[in-house]
């Protein structure tokens, strides 16, 4: 049989930035769990992974997924110095909602909240956007996460003054650059092969 | 760009063992092993499937020019050229980059609050005598590539099916979409190191 769209089921699409939980909707047919091989389930890294049809669509190349996956465990979970981890998170979701991709934004900024307790600033992001005033540290990752995320790059020497000046040191600000660089990866995968969905019951 | 062992994002910065940069990417081991280990998934893979290498490069070498990333392009046209590539396929990259290139991210959100962000932006389509050079694969995969680069929240089902219409299968499209979204993350942190080495 011939490949074909999906037609996701009826749902309601958010209209907005969102901290609560979304599904994804596939547009390609992921793989069957019964007809994926050995190799494919490990690209799932995470067993539970099973049950996303977004990674069991990506499974379909499984070499490029497990990288995928293993770069973006190091970026975000690795816990040597560095940033901080919510504030990976805040570059990840300040990354998404300049690209627009309403998903990855609420996921990233549910973590960013957790990490930092700082549920009203990360709204605000959500809310009014990344030029939303969130005191001057995050505004200097958030404003370095959107000039790297401009296509072209408009990140300049006076990002990494500002970083520095916010006091990130060298390893902090390569955390900034890899956060927000991953999630050029990942906003474009989630928003090109499906779409989010709010959760029935939500 | 150096042979597939070699660090790609170490040479396109120019990393030298025992550099600043050197030590940074030693905390983050994982992330820097598996980006080089993407590259190779993407570019020289075990088992290319129905997706060739000259498709693969092309690909990059369009990505890349269509980031204004002049040194990156040029390490993967010549990937491209080492396919075999005819010259002609490599003028109408050229000539496609340099009628593309434009600035992102733009375009729709769903109707509701964020309407007001909406920024208008072109859909690329391929001129006749780029399709000619380029064949019916690569130019519906140049179009998507396009969206994906400057206008990724435009992706809708049509641009998915417009690709299986060209003859890319589905798992063709993971790994057109993993090669595009990748480079995306590649040259972000080649821009992004290179500027806090003081080399923009």
């Amino acid at each position: 049989m011939a490949d074909s769209i999906l037609t996701p089921p009826s749902h309601t699409a958010p209209s907005a930035f969102t901290r609560a939980q979304l599904d994804w909707l596939p547009w390609l047919e992921p793989l069957a769990p019964e007809a994926m091989t050995e190799r494919h389930l490990a690209s799932l890294v995470d067993a539970a992974r099973v049950k996303s049809p977004y990674f069991r669509l990506l499974a379909r190349d499984p070499d490029a997924l497990e990288a995928r996956t293993r770069t973006d465990k190091d970026i975000f979970y690795n816990p040597d110095a560095g940033l901080p981890r919510a504030e990976r998170e805040l570059a990840a979701a300040a990354t998404s909602r300049f690209n627009g991709c309403l998903y990855c934004a609420s996921v990233h900024a549910r973590h960013a909240a957790t990490y930092s307790r700082r549920e009203d600033d990360v709204q605000r992001l959500l809310d009014a956007g990344v030029t939303a005033d969130l005191g001057e540290r995050w505004n200097a990752i958030v404003a370095a996460s959107v000039a790297l995320t401009a296509t072209p790059s408009t990140f300049g020497p006076e990002h990494v003054d500002r970083l520095r000046r916010a006091g990130l040191d060298d390893l902090a600000i390569s955390d900034v650059i890899h956060a927000a660089a991953f999630f050029n990866w990942a906003n474009r995968l989630m928003l090109s092969l499906g779409e989010p969905a709010v959760a029935p019951g939500s | 760009m150096p042979g597939t062992d070699a660090d790609v994002i170490d040479a396109l910065v120019g990393i030298t063992p025992g550099s600043p940069l050197d030590a940074i990417r030693a905390r983050r081991p994982e992330a820097r092993a598996h980006a080089q280990a993407t590259y190779r998934a993407l570019f020289t893979p075990d088992k290319p499937g129905t997706v060739s290498a000259q498709e693969r490069f092309a690909v990059g070498a369009f990505v890349a020019g269509l980031h204004g990333a002049t040194a990156i392009a040029n390490a993967y046209a010549a990937r491209l050229t080492e396919t075999g590539a005819s010259s002609a396929l490599v003028k109408a990259l050229d000539a496609t980059v340099a009628e593309a290139t434009t600035r992102g991210p733009y375009g729709q959100y769903p109707a509701g609050p964020l309407t007001r962000e909406n920024t208008a932006g072109p859909s690329y389509r391929m001129g006749a005598a780029g399709r000619a050079a380029l064949g019916p694969r690569l130019t519906a995969a140049f179009e998507h590539v396009h969206m994906l680069v400057f206008h990724p929240r435009d992706a809708a089902p049509p641009a998915l099916q417009a690709l299986l219409d060209a003859g890319w299968s589905t798992t063709d499209i993971v790994t057109l979409s993993q090669i595009v979204a990748f480079l995306s993350f590649q040259i972000r942190v080649v821009t992004g190191l290179r500027t806090l080495a003081g080399r923009p």
